[in-house]
C-alpha cells in the first residue's frame, strides 16, 4: 500500500531559521496520526509541506505517492483544515457547501447536507455568526464531504470547549471508520489525541524526536526504578531516554524491544502523555537530533 | 445491544475495556448468543475513539470464540457465558475474604494487601507463561 506521507530529509528554512530539519518519515495509510509538539516546533510547517502550501527547502515529500498539490487529482485526494478552522464569515452555511462542491469533483452533497442537519446548523446562517464549535464542525464537514483519502487537521480543537472538542472528535472518528480515511491531526495537548491517535509523531525544536505506532511505542518503553546505577551500565538493547537519580535510587525511562527482566528493577508501563513528555524533555535538555544514538540521556542529580 | 463506556483513569487500555465490557455483559446475561454488537462506526463515533481500537477488540473477541463477524452486516455474539462458575465465585470470594481478614489482623494496610495480591498474580502468570 502507498504510504500516506513519505518524507526524506525534508526541511524548511525561513531566513536563517530552520522550521523543520532533516525530517524522514514513512507513515502508512489507514492511521490516525497524532502530531504532537510544543508551539513553534514545526507542526504547521510539516502540515503545510504535506498539503503543498509550502515548498521544501531541502529533501522531498510524497503524499499518497505523489508530490503534494501537483495536479487537481492530487488536490482532490487531500483534505485540509487550517489552524483555528477558518470559514468565510460573510458566507452562509449553504454558500459554503455550494462553493466547496464546485471545487471538489468527488463532493458528496448528500453527506454534507445530512451532517449539517445532524449538527443543527441553519443553512441560511452566516458562518460569522456561528460559535467556535459550530464553525469547527462546519470546516470538518466540508473537509470530510470532499471524500479525501487523507485529511490534514492543524490544531483543530485547540480553541474549543470540552463538549465541542468531544463532538468534533466523534464526527472525525465516525468518518474515519466509514470512509477508511487516513488522518493527520496536530495538537500541543496529548490528552486530545490519546484515544484517537494510533500513530504518533513527536516534533520538538524542528526535529522529529520519535515516530511510530502508539501500541508499539507503549510496549517498547518501560519506566524502571531500582537501586542507583549508571545508565551506561545497562544492556545495549536498552536505550535510556530519561534518567534521574537520588543518592540511592535511579528512575529511568528506557526503550527496549525486550521486556526488562532484571529482578532488582521494578518496571512499569507508561501512558502516552508520559512518553511524549519524556521525549520533549529530552529534546529540551539534551542535544536534539541525537535521539537515535544509544545512550543519549538526561542526567538530573537529586540529593 | 450494549453501550460501551471508557474509564480514562483506569489505566486499562481502551480495547481491553471494550473486551471486558462484552465479557461482563455475557456473564450477566445482558448479551446472548446471536445478539449484534454495535458497529465499529457506532462505537468510534459514540466514544470518539480510533476505529482500529474497536476492530482490535472485536478481533480479540473473535479469536476467543465469543463473537463472529458477518461481512457487511456486523459482529455477532456466538457464545453465551452462562456462568456455571458462579457457585465457585462465591466460595473463592469467601476464601479471599478470610485471607483479607488475616492480612488485616497481621497489620497490613490496604495498599500492602493490594501489592501482595498483584505481585502474587503477576508471578503466577509468569510461571504459567514459562
Amino acid at each position: 500500500m502507498t504510504a500516506a506521507i513519505e518524507a526524506r530529509g525534508l526541511g524548511k528554512q525561513y531566513g536563517r531559521r530552520w522550521a523543520l530539519t532533516d525530517c524522514t518519515l514513512s507513515i502508512p495509510a489507514g492511521h490516525v496520526v497524532g502530531l504532537v509538539g510544543p508551539n513553534g516546533a514545526g507542526k504547521t510547517t510539516l502540515i503545510n509541506l504535506s498539503t503543498g502550501m509550502l515548498a521544501p527547502t531541502a529533501g522531498s515529500i510524497a503524499v499518497l505517492g505523489k508530490q503534494p498539490a501537483s495536479d487537481p487529482g492530487q488536490l482532490a485526494k487531500v483534505g485540509y483544515v487550517a489552524q483555528d478552522t477558518p470559514t468565510y464569515s460573510g458566507m452562509s452555511v449553504e454558500d459554503h457547501l455550494r462553493f466547496v462542491a464546485h471545487m471538489n469533483p468527488a463532493w458528496d452533497n448528500g453527506m454534507a447536507v445530512k451532517r449539517v442537519q445532524q449538527l443543527g446548523l441553519d443553512l441560511k446562517q452566516k458562518a460569522g455568526k456561528l460559535s467556535g464549535g459550530q464553525r469547527a464542525q462546519l470546516a470538518l464537514t466540508l473537509a470530510i464531504a470532499k471524500r479525501p483519502q487523507l485529511l490534514m487537521l492543524d490544531e483543530p480543537i485547540a480553541s474549543l470547549d470540552p463538549l465541542a472538542r468531544r463532538e468534533f472528535l466523534q464526527i472525525l472518528m465516525e468518518a474515519t471508520a466509514e470512509q477508511e480515511l487516513s488522518v493527520v491531526m496536530s495538537s500541543h495537548l496529548v490528552a486530545d489525541l490519546e484515544r484517537v491517535a494510533d500513530y504518533l509523531i513527536v516534533l520538538v525544536a524542528s526535529r522529529v524526536q520519535i515516530a511510530g505506532e502508539v501500541d508499539n511505542l507503549l510496549a517498547t518503553h518501560h519506566l524502571v526504578t531500582g537501586p542507583r546505577r549508571d545508565p551506561d551500565a545497562l544492556p545495549l538493547s536498552q536505550r535510556v531516554i530519561t534518567a534521574s537519580h537520588t543518592d540511592r535510587q535511579s528512575t529511568m525511562l528506557v526503550r527496549s524491544d525486550e521486556p526488562v527482566v532484571d529482578p532488582s528493577w521494578s518496571a512499569s508501563q507508561i501512558d502516552l502523555e508520559d512518553l511524549v513528555l519524556a521525549y520533549m524533555g529530552q529534546a529540551r535538555d539534551g542535544s536534539p537530533g541525537m535521539t537515535d544514538q544509544v545512550g543519549t540521556k538526561v542526567l538530573e542529580e537529586k540529593r | 445491544m450494549i453501550e460501551f463506556h471508557l474509564d480514562s483513569r483506569s489505566g486499562v487500555a481502551p480495547y481491553l475495556q471494550l473486551i471486558q465490557q462484552v465479557r461482563q455483559a455475557l456473564r450477566l446475561g445482558l448479551l446472548r448468543e446471536g445478539d449484534q454488537l454495535p458497529t465499529v462506526k457506532e462505537v468510534s463515533g459514540a466514544l470518539a475513539i480510533n476505529p482500529n481500537t474497536v476492530l482490535k477488540a472485536y478481533r480479540e473477541l473473535e479469536y476467543e470464540g465469543l463473537a463472529a463477524a458477518k461481512p457487511g452486516v456486523g459482529t455477532f455474539v456466538t457464545k453465551t457465558l452462562t456462568d456455571e462458575s458462579i457457585a465457585a465465585h462465591q466460595q473463592l470470594a469467601k476464601d479471599l475474604l478470610c485471607w483479607y481478614r488475616e492480612a488485616r489482623a497481621a497489620g497490613l494496610d490496604t495498599e500492602s494487601i493490594d501489592g501482595i495480591y498483584r505481585q502474587t498474580v503477576r508471578s503466577a502468570l509468569q510461571e504459567e507463561a514459562v
